[in-house]
């Protein structure tokens, strides 16, 4: 691995670029995503900067119950971010869809179906220490180019 | 040492991309960290903006379809050229470059080019969101345009002389005042920090222009903007303020003011909220044009 590689792997996990999808979230995660660029969690010390554009971002934190109507929302927004990129699941909601599993306008799979998750994060809501935690070892498996898009375009 | 390589140099290394990248760099963590602590928050490490370029190099450049791939790539690679070659024209102590005859046009017109750029990527991108960004820069920059042009040409007017070395020694008089204000009052909008951020308004409009660049193309961009933090301060520096004897001195003197004027820069975008472009355009044309004639009053009757 050349110098600039090197570089380049360690900046991912210095720098990774936020973009949030709400996938049909009863928006109580999302509340939780918003205190993290407060005073009290300041996410910008490691590194992390939120944007509204999946063209400009490195992770996408999806929250939400996964419904008839998003799914092909979240294969749209996931197909626009450049790789390298990983998926971050908040919440309950992607991996069961919690307390709204058996309704008629949800579908009953977890977001592993959809689009590779990366790392998961539990709770309902999850704290914003636990939010932060996710974006972190999302970042670190970024630098070391384990993601699972990243292991899926290795030649 | 022959005239290219001259120019070589200034372009290349001082005060062109060479020290004035990682000035620039220096310069955006000084504004975010200033920004955050402001804000009662810790904020980003010193290598951030550095992290930030290096991981946008290393990252996937997606094109829209539909889009003409010249004329996408081609913005930010002129951006950065042309910030770079204003840099290379302005008069630092210790720039290689002898002092031609008319550079301030010259420079006037490279300091329009980001812009330029700007608009035009925000066109080009077929989003809807980077063309009504696209459209407000272009809008702002007719208003900002009048006080920035007029503080610089009256002082090539009270000079006599479009030379950027003549205006560098000019003698400190009132016309260096009044000019200087107008200068500074058009220094956010031509930033675009936050009473004026109406083109970067990243609530309304998703983001800037860029919304559709992604990759080495948004990072050539960011560069370009980090460079035209240090061009721009370091512009009023040499024309408003008068050098010392020793070069040393004076570059560590307009070094300062240039993190001054960021400084309080930075505090009026951290104090105030955004205007709306009405608002700001109205500004521009009321306080912004009496400034202006009263600096080419001043510069008529002195």
């Amino acid at each position: 691995m050349s110098f600039i590689d090197r570089l380049i792997s360690i900046s991912r996990r210095r720098s990774p670029w936020i973009c949030r999808l709400n996938g049909g979230s009863c928006n109580g995660c999302d509340i939780e995503i918003t205190p993290c660029l407060s005073p009290r969690y300041d996410v910008e010390q490691i590194g992390v900067e939120f944007h509204g554009t999946p063209k400009h971002a490195d992770i996408i934190l999806i929250s939400g119950t996964l419904t008839v109507r998003t799914r092909q929302a979240i294969l749209d927004v996931y197909a626009q971010v450049p790789n390298p990129k990983a998926v971050v699941a908040i919440g309950s909601c992607p991996a069961s869809g919690n307390v709204f599993a058996d309704s008629p306008f949800v579908l009953g799979t977890s977001l592993d179906t959809i689009v590779p998750v990366d790392v998961w994060v539990p709770g309902c809501p999850p704290r914003p220490q636990l939010i932060i935690e996710g974006i972190r070892r999302a970042a670190a498996l970024l630098e070391s180019g384990a993601t699972k898009s990243q292991i899926e375009r290795r030649p | 040492m022959s005239e290219l390589w001259r120019y070589l140099l200034a372009i290349a290394v001082w005060p062109g991309l060479l020290v004035a990248a990682p000035l620039g760099w220096v310069e955006v963590w000084f504004v975010r960290k200033l920004v955050a602590r402001l804000q009662g928050r810790r904020g980003p490490p010193f290598f951030q903006p550095f992290f930030d370029f290096m991981k946008l190099l290393g990252k996937e450049m997606v094109i829209p379809v539909g889009v003409s791939r010249a004329a996408f790539l081609a913005m930010p690679l002129i951006s950065l050229a042309s910030v770079t070659a204003a840099l290379a024209i302005v008069p630092l102590p210790g720039n290689p470059i002898p002092s031609l005859p008319g550079d301030v046009i010259l420079l006037l017109y490279l300091l329009e080019m980001p812009v330029l750029c700007e608009v035009l990527a925000g066109y080009v991108s077929g989003s809807i969101y980077g063309q009504v960004a696209a459209m407000r820069e272009a809008i702002l920059s007719l208003a900002y345009n009048l006080p920035f042009l007029v503080a610089i040409i009256a002082m090539a007017q009270h000079v006599g002389s479009f030379q950027m070395r003549a205006l560098q020694g000019a003698p400190f008089s009132a016309i260096t005042v009044i000019a200087g204000i107008t200068f500074l009052l058009a220094l956010p909008a031509r930033l675009k920090t936050n009473p004026f951020s109406i083109a970067n308004a990243e609530h309304e409009v998703v983001g800037d222009a860029l919304v559709e660049y992604s990759g080495p193309a948004l990072g050539f961009f960011k560069l370009s903007h980090a460079i035209e933090l240090v061009l721009l301060t370091q512009l009023f520096a040499v024309i408003f303020v008068p050098p010392t004897a020793w070069p040393l001195l004076t570059n560590g003197v307009y070094l300062a003011i240039g993190f001054a004027l960021l400084a309080g820069i930075t505090l009026l975008a951290t104090t105030t909220g955004r205007l709306r472009l009405t608002q700001a355009f109205r500004f521009y044309w009321v306080w912004g044009g009496l400034a202006s004639a009263a600096t080419l009053a001043a510069t008529l009757i002195w």
